[in-house]
């Protein structure tokens, strides 16, 4: 671990972030919101990568996560009239709840079934919205009266400073001991447990961890849009992109996913113009980078370092 | 009288499903991949029957096989794309490469969506039926494309069968999914038996999607949905296994029907999900799974 604050990339991470700090001192509001939202979206893909990467469970719900964190913060505010922070501190912890829920099958099946059935999560989570639209707001969205500030420049700043955290935790973590014996259970569970570790004791707390910045992310983020719809933080499209930023910027990395999120929405509004081959061009940009470098940007860069 | 069309509505949807997630369990059988640009394959048959059809007037018929010809391409192309590069790449590690083919399918999939939706728009198109007009049943007013949709699916899963059990191709295929390693030691090409393999596929989706087209209409949209339906159906029935499937596709069609004609058609997918987690808890590997 002493060895990370020597290393190159402490360095460069902590360039990035301080010149990430200054960027409101120069750059226009619109970037800025753009920004933002690619800082929480960077959260939600590094706390995918910790599941996937070192825990080894095909999570194809990370929306389900996000989703039920940011409705109850949204839901707990728009319904009842609560604090703001009191509803993001709930919304976390309902997440982590949601986490545990989807911690129990993923102790029983492993692979395409775990897959499947954080998807069906995913998909129950929707039909549920929907269905109590007189709670959730249903399909046209919950409008959330209260936001944290509307000021640009300090919403910039809170993502930022959210991101950079929940990065370092989680990279901790990921190299701690857990992260290694999370690795280890999930490339062969049943050598992990010969060895002596609590393969279900590590799974759980990935989970929980998983869940808990998933969902403090979601509803951050619910209290920076003003609203909460299931277009932007339960659909299904809204996981996939969670999951290709974090294949994007090198699986395994934690880092990676951050700049594979801030890439896929950077790219995504640099394409706009295109209309809508946008969605298209990204996609392709993605496939080619699975094919060709499966490590990801991040894989790909310290792999280099690693041979010269 | 309710009670019938829920039967005959429900055999057809059924019929439509099972055939839809046939080909995607052979695949999964054979090669152990997942292809998630399956509704995608299936979309692209639809939307090319309609444009066939309906743009270049060259009849239903000549339009459904130039839909399930553009399936076939698209199912080649995936496997040659997509798939081969994955498997027969040496940077990612074997027990990633399911990962990876989910995650490459799955970005395969979305561009042939945005592709269609780019030059076709996101409209619902509905392909021409083959057979028009409506016949009662047991005094339910039924269209004769639904029979027909219900025909041509038992027929195309009846040859399947004769396909794999009766054919040395097909029981080349069979070994393939029991032991790739004994298939490749009695002298067979396992690319040649996977390249047979996606033919089938690809063949299977394009009936699937253009008989989807004609019953209920598709659009750029029903590709996720699709996709995940065929999923669950596989997953329900055990993958790799193709008659579970058949089981699976039947109980999922007649539960959604059950519930859209009884309850509510908003609800129409809910209890189908409800009965896939509960066999996730208590089989995981599905009802004929064999793992």
């Amino acid at each position: 671990m002493s060895s990370f604050f020597t290393s190159r990339l402490f360095f460069i991470s902590l360039a990035l972030v301080v010149v990430a700090a200054t960027l409101p001192l120069y750059v226009s509001g619109y970037v800025l919101g753009l920004l933002t939202v690619a800082f929480y979206f960077g959260v939600f893909a590094m706390a995918w990568d910790l599941l996937f990467g070192f825990a080894g469970e095909v999570n194809f719900g990370p929306t389900f996560l996000i989703g039920v964190g940011a409705y109850t913060a949204g839901i707990l505010n728009a319904q009842f009239g609560w604090s703001v922070y009191l509803c993001i501190v709930l919304g976390a912890l309902a997440s982590v709840i949601a986490g545990l829920v989807l911690a129990l099958p993923a102790l029983r099946v492993r692979g395409p079934y775990f897959g499947l059935t954080t998807l069906v999560a995913v998909l129950m989570l929707q039909n549920f919205i929907v269905v109590f639209a007189d709670l959730t707001g249903g399909e046209i969205g919950l409008t959330i009266p209260d936001v944290i500030t509307i000021n640009a420049g300090a919403n910039y700043w809170i993502a930022l400073g959210f991101m950079t955290i929940s990065a370092a935790i989680l990279y901790g973590l990921s190299q701690s001991p857990i992260g290694l014996v999370l690795q280890a259970s999930g490339q062969d569970p049943v050598q992990a447990g010969a060895l002596g570790f609590n393969i279900v004791k590590h799974k759980l707390a990935a989970f929980i961890v998983s869940a808990f910045f998933s969902g403090l992310s979601g509803a951050l983020l619910v209290f920076y849009f003003g609203t909460a719809s299931v277009g932007t933080v339960v659909d299904v499209a809204v996981g996939v992109n969670v999951i290709v930023s974090a294949v994007l910027g090198g699986r395994r990395t934690v880092l990676g996913a951050a700049l594979g999120a801030i890439f896929l929405i950077v790219a995504g509004e640099f394409l706009r113009p295109t209309g809508e081959l946008a969605t298209f061009i990204v996609s392709a940009v993605a496939l080619l980078v699975v094919l060709f470098f499966p490590g990801g940007f991040l894989g790909a860069a310290l792999s280099r370092e690693a041979r010269s | 009288m309710r009670a019938f069309q829920i039967l005959i509505d429900g055999f057809a949807i059924s019929a439509l499903y099972a055939l839809g997630a046939t080909g995607f369990t052979l695949i999964f059988g054979v090669s152990g991949v997942l292809n998630l640009s399956h509704g995608a394959i299936m979309v692209a048959a639809a939307v090319a029957a309609w444009a066939a059809a309906s743009v270049l007037n060259v009849g239903t018929y000549a339009g459904a096989l130039i839909g399930v010809g553009v399936a076939l391409l698209t199912a080649f192309a995936t496997y040659f794309a997509v798939v081969k590069p994955i498997q027969d790449s040496r940077r990612i590690p074997n027990e990633e490469k399911e990962i990876f083919v989910l995650t490459g399918t799955l970005l395969w999939g979305i561009m042939i969506q945005e592709l269609i939706a780019y030059f076709f728009t996101n409209n619902a198109k509905t392909v021409l039926p083959i057979v028009e007009g409506v016949v009662e049943i047991l005094g339910v007013r039924t269209p004769k494309n639904e029979i027909f949709t219900a025909i041509v699916c038992c027929l195309v899963i009846a040859l399947l069968w004769l396909l794999v059990n009766r054919t040395r191709t097909g029981k080349a295929v069979l070994a393939a999914s029991m032991n790739p390693r004994g298939v490749t030691l009695l002298g067979l090409e396992l690319t040649n038996i996977y390249i047979v393999v996606w033919g089938i596929y690809g063949i299977l989706a394009g009936i699937a999607g253009v008989l989807l087209g004609m019953f209920l209409g598709v659009s750029s949209y029903s590709v996720g949905p699709l996709t995940a339906s065929a999923f669950s159906i596989v997953v329900l029935g055990g993958l790799g296994s193709v008659s579970g499937s058949l089981i699976a596709a039947f109980v999922v069609g007649y539960l959604e029907t059950l519930t859209a004609y009884l309850v509510s058609p908003a609800y129409r997918t809910i209890p189908a999900l409800l009965l896939l987690v509960f066999v996730m808890y208590i089989r995981p590997q599905g009802l004929l799974g064999r793992r």
